[in-house]
């Protein structure tokens, strides 16, 4: 078997609108925005409903619970290969992220996965994936 | 044409804040927008023209259109000509309202000077601003520290596009072959040896399932265009090609309900086909975009030369090589095999569109009484989010 996929992260760019989504994940919470008005999670979190266009958006704590729809093993990286990958939340909305912990030949499109805050370099940590 | 009397100012709204310490720039973009649609009594969903200038975040209009969740855009203008943009903008609206490009014409600026804000031009590095906290793009905390390159997140489409439909890489690097077989006939083209299959499948592997010969080359290089009005086209001593038709579209995240089997060229292929009065069996040759094999099999399903699903079966066998298959593509060898100068692919798209259209193709790839052409290209990442052009033309006999 191959050895499990990891990747260093390096930190997230965070704004004014970002800043609860990463100070929460400090505090090891997981936070996705929902609508109050239309009632629909969305994703990457914004103050604006991306559908309804309202601004009644509340920050949620997630399991972070999902399954892979997507992802590719970029094999030219000096830290050695890694999965970039969108995972669909329980709640709907499809997430961009890494997959980390498997290996390469058992990452597979319908694998369940569940969020793991990995450490950034200098920066908050951030949300990654791994087999639930 | 003109635009007299052809457009008409019906929303307005200045922001009220001067001095913006707890709001993003996007955010601002949104709240100003929202204001001026109230004002003029329409809604987010009836906009389907989006303007904006360098003090938006992000990627071109995409990352604006993609914050704020328009569904129905199909016209886009960033031109950029700093303080005076919005002015000119809403030149080119009333342009675009007077060609039918679009109905509702939405024209955004926002910025934070006094915080810390991004600077116009500076946006696209999303980097922090002020202390500690970015202002650039919305999506870059979310994104861009995965590692997303073009190579990934296209391989994503591919891979996804194998487990719904069960296209293979043997038919993937059908579209590399194809590309290869033209290009030697191209004395400039970057690489001119015919590749195989299986020299493409078993070619390192990139990012799965994308391999070295599923990728565009990187070349150095340039190209232009020269567009004229039909008097001066007369006035000249070269054969003339006229725009048919023309098609745009941005394909966006959508709030996380992403599907990533398909690309914007489902909404500006069919405005261009309706424009030009034409339909895809009438196309005798084809520039595709190709900065991955994967990304001329999606557009050409959604362009609707072949059914959503069956691309694979539809490239297969030769049938993209001109004077084998029935739709020559790229036959100048396009971006897999000859050019893809400066990581822009769509100017050398309608380069050979032109050539086949005025019989200047190389003879042996030259299709025989080429009268109508399209060049189609999407721009940015199919996997994340990007901008879908198609222009249709043809020869005037």
């Amino acid at each position: 078997m191959s050895e499990l996929m990891t990747r260093p992260v390096p930190a997230p760019a965070v704004t004014l609108e970002s800043k609860p989504f990463f100070d929460a994940a400090e505090q090891g919470k997981f936070l996705i925005k929902r609508c109050t008005a239309c009632k629909e999670a969305h994703w990457y979190p914004r103050t604006i409903c991306p559908f309804c266009h309202s601004d009644q958006t509340v920050w949620e704590e997630s399991p972070g619970e999902g399954v892979v729809y997507s992802f590719s093993i970029m094999r030219k990286s000096p830290s050695g290969p890694y999965a970039l990958a969108y995972v669909t939340l329980a709640e709907g909305p499809n997430v961009l992220t890494n997959v980390v912990d498997v290996a390469p030949e058992d990452l597979k499109i319908g694998m369940a996965v569940k969020v793991k805050l990995q450490p950034t370099e200098g920066g908050p940590p951030v949300p990654v994936f791994v087999p639930a | 044409m003109s635009i007299k009397g052809k457009a008409y100012l019906m929303g307005a709204y200045e922001h009220p804040t001067r001095d913006a310490p707890d709001k993003t720039t996007a955010q601002l973009h949104a709240e100003s927008a929202r204001g001026a649609l109230e004002d003029a009594g329409l809604g987010f969903d009836d906009v389907d023209g989006y303007f904006c200038a360098g003090d938006a975040p992000g990627f071109g209009a995409m990352s604006m259109i993609d914050y704020m969740g328009l569904k129905n855009v199909r016209h886009m203008d960033t031109t950029e000509t700093g303080g005076s943009s919005y002015i000119l903008h809403v030149a080119h609206a009333a342009q675009a309202i007077a060609a039918g490009k679009c109905q509702v014409a939405l024209i955004t600026l926002a910025g934070r000077p006094r915080n810390g804000g991004n600077r116009p031009g500076a946006s696209m590095a999303g980097g922090p601003r002020g202390p500690g906290l970015s202002d650039g793009a919305p999506e870059a905390g979310f994104e861009s520290i995965y590692g997303g390159s073009t190579h990934n997140t296209y391989g994503m489409c591919a891979m996804r596009h194998m487990y719904e439909y069960g296209t293979t890489s043997e038919q993937l690097a059908w579209i590399k072959v194809a590309a290869s077989h033209h290009a030697q006939w191209n004395e400039h083209a970057f690489l001119k040896n015919v590749v195989t299959v299986e020299e493409v499948v078993s070619s390192r592997m990139i990012s799965d399932p994308l391999h070295l010969l599923d990728c565009c080359v990187v070349t150095d290089g340039g190209g232009a265009l020269i567009v004229t009005s039909p008097e001066i086209a007369k006035s000249l001593n070269r054969p003339k090609v006229r725009v048919l038709g023309a098609g745009e579209a941005p394909k966006v995240q959508q709030g996380g309900k992403l599907d990533l089997t398909y690309s914007g060229a489902v909404w500006s292929g069919p405005r261009a086909f309706e424009e030009a009065g034409v339909t895809p069996a009438d196309i005798k040759y084809a520039s595709i975009y190709d900065s991955f094999t994967i990304t001329v099999l999606m557009q050409l399903e959604d362009l609707g030369f072949c059914k959503k699903g069956e691309g694979g079966k539809f490239v297969a066998d030769g049938n993209l090589i001109s004077g084998v298959g029935k739709l020559p593509f790229n036959t100048d060898g396009g971006g897999l095999c000859n050019n893809h100068p400066t990581n822009r692919g769509g100017i050398t798209k309608v380069i050979e569109a032109v050539r086949q259209l005025r019989g200047e193709a190389h003879p042996k790839v030259q299709v025989p009484n080429c009268d109508l052409a399209i060049a189609h290209g999407t721009g940015g990442s199919l996997g994340v989010r990007h901008g879908s052009a198609t222009v249709i033309m043809e020869r005037e006999a």
